[in-house]
């Protein structure tokens, strides 16, 4: 497998905050790579030195082998960004969005004018061709903006947060529409904060903090291997932590809750809980990226 | 490199600047009837009040009809401020609100080609704004052909100018509101003490000095009245040089700060 995306002791500061440090990882062809983490945890920042508008502090990486320092326009033009914030161009329609945008990569019209079609009917904006972008909702601007950054068939796809904001229907169709872009070979990279999100499209993900990587992996094999299979929950009572003291069964607490997390016998044991400690409700879930998430980047509200 | 020697650093512009300035003339070409009218009805005013009402007064100055001598001024006034204010509010407008910029060099071009590309659409400005009065000045009958089809290229390269000036503002202010001052603690003053209006030889000396020493208006006024009277002056070297330097300058030290705004 070849590697799209190569880092190694990546850092970045600004003056004297450190927000990346050292963080080494590979994206290879075809896979769905994902950034998760707190805010401030150095996500936007990693993707914008790939995308070669931060430069980094210290450390090497390449992108299709060549370095955002040396070739950033080599680079630029075979990647496609979704940025956090939606920068649509006001001034124009739907259409003429793209149709600039198509320009800066030097496309040529006649071409643009095919690729610009296309798109839109992917984005399922066919009839909002002519619109302007300040009657567009937000999701269908979240799903111009994709569009967008697909108009030079981009090698590799880097998104930002791409469904924040968005109603169920909405993100939905994103989805799909990635898994359709990973189905025809190509390699995207995303953050986000939807952690189901993360595990349904992500093949491999890391999770940051402090400007480092915390884990790294495959979602699935992340929950098994950081928190297990099945979850319990029970009321956060005295009665009920004192059982669970005197049992010597693990847990965590988690605001009104306490939660215990097991392997495939959590049956038996949320029998035993019942039957010993003195509460009126034990409930079992499986467990997911959710509680890994939150056991690894801990529960303090961030800024 | 210290902070200084960036600021001197010759920018790494491509061609592709000229995607930039292409967006902005497509812009301005959907709204063109409300972007033609103004300088049109600017020349139509001050013709009217300064050149034939105050006009009526002076008659003729340095043996020049009045009208006359303001016409070259009225040009140089529309293009400064056509560049100016493209660059400042408007670049402002394009970086800030719209995050056009941050959207732009997601794509191959460089923050050097965007901005590049912003300061020859503020020249472009000019050249427009120019380009519109000619006709009307020309329907006064106060500035002489075919000399005075030079005042288009000298709205460009003084459009340059401004827009480069401009543009250094644009780099350092801290919100769209802090833009005011340089609009009227320079631009005002520049517009009335340049010799637009009357000839800098009735101020006191130190003021004429500050004029040509500071004002990059009183150069591109007295080279626009040069080619439309048309009369070479006794500092047409000064002039010229003058105008090329700041615009080098201002250019190269607006794409640096806008560089260090933008790229962190």
């Amino acid at each position: 497998m070849t590697a799209i995306i190569e880092a190694d002791e990546l850092t970045k500061t600004y003056n004297d905050m450190v927000a990346v440090s050292h963080i080494r990882f590979s994206v290879k062809k075809g896979e769905i790579f994902g950034f998760l983490g707190p805010n401030g945890a150095g996500k936007t920042t990693t993707m914008r030195m790939i995308e070669c508008v931060s430069p980094r502090t210290s450390g090497t990486l390449r992108v299709f082998g060549m370095d955002p320092e040396v070739n950033p326009a080599g680079i630029k033009q075979r990647i496609g960004v979704v940025p956090q914030e939606t920068n649509l161009d006001p001034d124009f329609t739907c259409a003429g969005n793209l149709l600039v945008y198509a320009r800066y990569f030097d496309i040529p019209s006649a071409e643009a004018q095919i690729r610009v079609k296309n798109l839109l009917e992917f984005v399922a904006l066919t009839e909002k061709r002519d619109t302007a972008i300040d009657k567009l909702s937000g999701g269908m601007k979240r799903r111009l903006i994709l569009a967008r950054a697909l108009i030079n068939n981009p090698d590799l796809l880097i998104l930002d947060e791409p469904t924040i904001g968005l109603d169920p229907q909405a993100r939905h169709l994103i989805w799909e529409r990635l898994r359709l872009l990973r189905a025809q070979g190509n390699t995207i990279l995303m953050t986000t904060h939807y952690l189901d999100e993360a595990a349904r499209l992500c093949d491999r993900l890391v999770i940051m903090d402090h400007g480092t990587f915390l884990v790294e992996g495959a979602p699935a094999d992340l929950v098994r291997e950081q928190v297990g299979s099945e979850i319990i929950e029970m009321d956060n009572t005295p009665e009920v932590i004192a059982c669970l003291d005197e049992l010597g069964v693990t847990f965590e607490v988690a605001g009104d809750q306490v939660q215990v997390a097991t392997d495939a016998s959590s049956r038996e044991l949320a029998k035993i809980l019942l039957d010993r400690c003195k509460t009126s409700r034990v409930s079992t879930r499986p467990a997911t990226l959710e509680d890994v998430f939150l056991k690894l980047t801990g529960r303090t509200l961030r800024e | 490199m210290s902070e200084m020697a960036h600021l001197w650093a010759i920018p790494r512009v491509s061609r592709r600047a000229g995607r930039v300035w292409r967006r902005n003339f497509d812009v301005f070409c959907k709204t063109w009837k409300v972007n033609f009218f103004p300088p049109f009805i600017e020349a139509l005013l001050y013709l009217s009040a300064i050149g034939l009402g105050i006009g009526s007064y002076i008659g003729a100055l340095n043996g020049v009809p009045y009208v006359n001598y303001i016409a070259p001024a009225i040009l140089a006034i529309s293009a400064m401020n056509s560049a100016f204010f493209e660059c400042t509010y408007g670049s402002y407008v394009r970086m800030y609100y719209q995050k056009s910029f941050d959207a732009i060099i997601a794509t191959p071009l460089s923050i050097e080609d965007v901005i590049a590309g912003e300061l020859l659409w503020g020249a472009t400005r000019a050249v427009i704004s120019v380009t519109i009065m000619l006709p009307v000045l020309v329907a006064f009958n106060v500035i002489s052909l075919p000399f005075s089809l030079l005042t288009i290229p000298l709205a460009f390269i003084g459009g340059l100018m401004f827009a480069g000036l401009a543009m250094c503002f644009t780099a350092i202010t801290p919100g769209i509101d802090t833009l005011n001052y340089p609009s009227f603690l320079l631009i005002t003053p520049m517009m009335l003490f340049s010799g637009t209006f009357f000839p800098l030889s009735v101020l006191p000396a130190i003021f004429q000095y500050v004029a040509l020493a500071f004002f990059p208006l009183t150069h591109l006024v007295s080279l626009m009245r040069m080619a439309t009277l048309p009369a070479p002056g006794a500092i047409l070297l000064l002039n010229i040089i003058w105008i090329l330097v700041a615009t080098v300058v201002f250019c190269i030290i607006s794409i640096n700060l806008m560089r260090r705004r933008l790229i962190v």
